[in-house]
């Protein structure tokens, strides 16, 4: 039998400082916690194997950890697991629970108990619970839970200094009736109790991690678990009034088709201006081309070349057209930083105002029928941003097949926001009747090949099933967070894959195979769709950097049909070669396999079929 | 009667939740068999919102059908 391996975050950390892990449901408020405990100086990495991000930093002699949002400790996706893992191995939890939620938080907060933890809660949200004319005995709840709860409004400052003071305070509460004896032959075996009830409770991991088999419980203690809250809160919260709120309205308006849908549109057109035009154009036209390509780019083509001669190997490896030195840090700092900033910071606001779960809701139905469902908005969205970050977070999905559909649907027709601003920019030129025109066969597309896939994949997908957040004005102070962090994230994770592209264009390049493949597909190009042959090297420039074979288009002499074929055909055409190699890590090597091919077979078959339907006029 | 079935407004009883995956997820949530909630709202065709208290809990189309309910007053 092993002990679980620690949890490693990456953080240099003492070894051996007592851990304060922060707890709670998605939205409660947990950040404002932790920023008021650690101050500026957090450290955030990803959890081992994940896109989690967990933040850690110092408070006096503690290693803070926050958590990711959950509503209980198991493990159904990649937050719980995280969150499971960091829990088992606190040494004292501080629970923030919403005032406003407290029949669904108490649910997590009993477990941590059930642990054996040291737990102290923040019973946050206090302010809105009395707008909502909702009553909390605190002296009835911390008696009822066993250890002591602060009310607090984090956002307004109030309660958190009582917190931090009284942190030490924090206590084993009380279990539910017969825990403890359940626990105990686990714990003679030399388990710890929080491992004790995750054996109890069927978690998958934590037995195997433990060799031991599930005791089949789960459903028993969860239930017991849930008549014990409705007890507490029974005798702890009183209801005020039930009259609906702006906000709660607002959330209703957002879920009705009638009311909903133009509101969709707005909020996606607002965003497309924000990171398609202002961030894609007029920001990237001072980054990539003011700064990047016209200062850095001579400068350090200068300086390489004052090493190696430039039209060598190594020159052009290094300062090349498309060298390490070059364009990589052209591209990733001139064009896409702009470009996910500015898509992060849109999908922290859509998160963090609790507006994105609805546009889940909404969209459901529609997703249902291409075999997903409502919360496949959370990677399609993403996808307009870059399919690289798409593509891991279509972990969030419920099984296997629902990834695969998702995977290869984004990576078919969604256009990432590098490619979108090059598109976008052209599109235009060619007038509003040509504008629709794309749009109407993408989402065609989308809907045909969700169908298809949805009939040819065996199985089923799951069901819908999600927290409706309260609608709330978001804080700028998360939203920047956030938008940082993951920011900052991507970047790390993306750049060396985007250097390993531009590697191999730049040897493709030096040993002339690039004008070998020119030759060889243009059949393809020349007949088929009815372009220039040079048309090639722009798809070969696509597989590298999808927004570089769009680019690559400007420089052709297309006619207005042409160009439509070209950008569709592009559009469609394979994802860049740092998302493939995403998709090869996240899926299994065939599934990888087909869906590169599939899009390649679909984008040529589209666009010939595009360049003849055009031809007609 | 099952869970798609039901109309804007409608106070409910959860009977039975087939699923066992949905059953622990639901129940974390607070809506477990024996719950009595709302249905604040429907979108047509679309999910079902359930309302317990302050909590809004929206329940796929296809995924409702799976539930049994019954009204209550």
């Amino acid at each position: 039998m092993s002990s679980p391996k620690s949890v490693k975050t990456g953080a240099a950390l003492t070894e051996g400082a007592p851990k304060l892990v922060l707890a709670g449901n998605p939205n409660v408020g947990k950040s404002v916690f932790f920023n008021a405990l650690t101050g500026m100086y957090a450290d955030v990495s990803n959890f081992p194997g994940t896109t989690v991000e967990i933040s850690r930093g110092r408070y006096r002699d503690y290693d803070v950890i926050d958590t990711p949002g959950v509503y209980g400790v198991s493990s159904f996706n990649d937050e719980e697991k995280a969150a499971r893992d960091i829990i088992l191995e606190a040494d004292l939890v501080l629970n923030v629970v919403d005032a406003v939620h407290l029949h669904r938080d108490l649910f997590l907060t009993q477990q941590l108990i059930d642990m054996g933890k040291r737990v102290i809660v923040a019973l946050n949200l206090m302010d809105e619970a009395g707008k909502n004319g909702i009553k909390v005995d605190v002296p009835k709840l911390t008696e009822m839970l066993g250890v002591p709860v602060i009310p607090t409004a984090a956002v307004k400052n109030v309660g958190i200094v009582e917190v931090l003071d009284r942190l030490e305070e924090a206590a084993q509460g009380n279990r539910l009736e017969g825990i403890a004896e359940l626990l105990e032959p686990y714990t003679e075996k030399g388990l710890t109790e929080p491992e004790a009830l995750m054996v109890l409770e069927d978690d998958g991991e934590t037995c195997r991690r433990v060799g031991m088999e599930p005791a089949g419980m789960q459903e028993k203690l969860y239930r017991q678990r849930r008549e014990r809250v409705d007890k507490i809160i029974a005798a702890a919260v009183s209801e005020g009034n039930d009259r609906a709120s702006f906000s709660v309205k607002l959330g209703r308006l957002m879920l009705r088709p009638l009311t909903g849908i133009p509101m969709l549109l707005v909020t996606l057109l607002l965003v497309f201006m924000f990171v398609g035009v202002f961030m894609g154009q007029t920001v990237v036209e001072l980054t990539e081309e003011k700064i990047m390509e016209g200062l850095y780019r001579p400068f350090i083509t200068d300086l390489v070349g004052r090493v190696v001669p430039l039209d060598s190997f190594w020159g052009q490896v290094l300062a090349g057209e498309f060298g390490l030195l070059t364009m990589t840090p052209v591209y990733v700092l001139g064009l896409l930083l702009p470009l996910v900033v500015g898509f992060y910071l849109m999908l922290s606001i859509l998160e963090d105002s609790g507006y994105l779960p609805r546009i889940a809701v909404l969209t459901d139905r529609l997703m249902t029928r291409v075999g997903l469902n409502g919360r496949a908005v959370i990677p399609t969205i993403l996808a307009f941003g870059c399919f690289t970050a798409a593509t891991m977070t279509t972990r969030l999905l419920g099984s296997k097949r629902e990834r695969f559909i998702a995977t290869a649907l984004l990576g078919l027709t969604i256009p990432c926001s590098a490619q979108l601003g090059v598109i976008a920019g052209m599109l235009s030129s060619l007038g509003l009747l040509y504008i629709l025109f794309y749009v109407l066969v993408l989402i065609l597309l989308f809907g045909l090949v969700g169908r298809l896939l949805n009939r040819l994949l065996p199985g089923e997908s799951t069901g819908l099933l999600i927290d409706l957040p309260p609608i709330r004005l978001p804080g700028t102070r998360n939203v920047l967070k956030k938008t940082f962090v993951k920011t900052k994230m991507f970047l790390k994770e993306a750049t060396p894959l985007f250097a390993l592209g531009a590697l191999i264009i730049s040897l493709l390049r030096y040993f002339g195979l690039l004008e070998a493949i020119q030759a060889a597909i243009s059949p393809l190009t020349e007949q088929w769709l009815m372009l220039p042959r040079e048309m090639a090297t722009v798809f070969i420039m696509g597989m590298i950097r999808r927004d570089f074979g769009a680019a690559g288009l400007s420089s052709l002499e297309l006619t207005g049909p042409q160009l439509m074929t070209a950008l569709i055909t592009i559009t469609l055409f394979v994802p860049c070669i740092a998302a493939v190699i995403v998709v090869f890590k996240e899926r299994s090597k065939k599934e990888a396999a087909v869906i590169w091919l599939g899009s390649l077979v679909s984008a040529f078959l589209v666009g010939g079929l595009v360049a003849r339907f055009l031809s007609l006029f | 009667m099952t869970l798609d079935e039901a109309r804007r407004g409608d106070q409910i009883k959860i009977l039975q939740i087939r699923d066992a995956l949905v059953r622990s997820q639901a129940i974390r949530l607070g809506i477990s068999e024996g719950s009595r909630m709302q249905c604040a709202e429907i979108v047509p065709h679309g999910p079902i919102i359930l309302k317990n208290r302050k909590q809004e809990v929206a329940i796929g189309h296809r995924l409702a059908h799976k539930i049994k309910v019954e009204r209550v007053g």
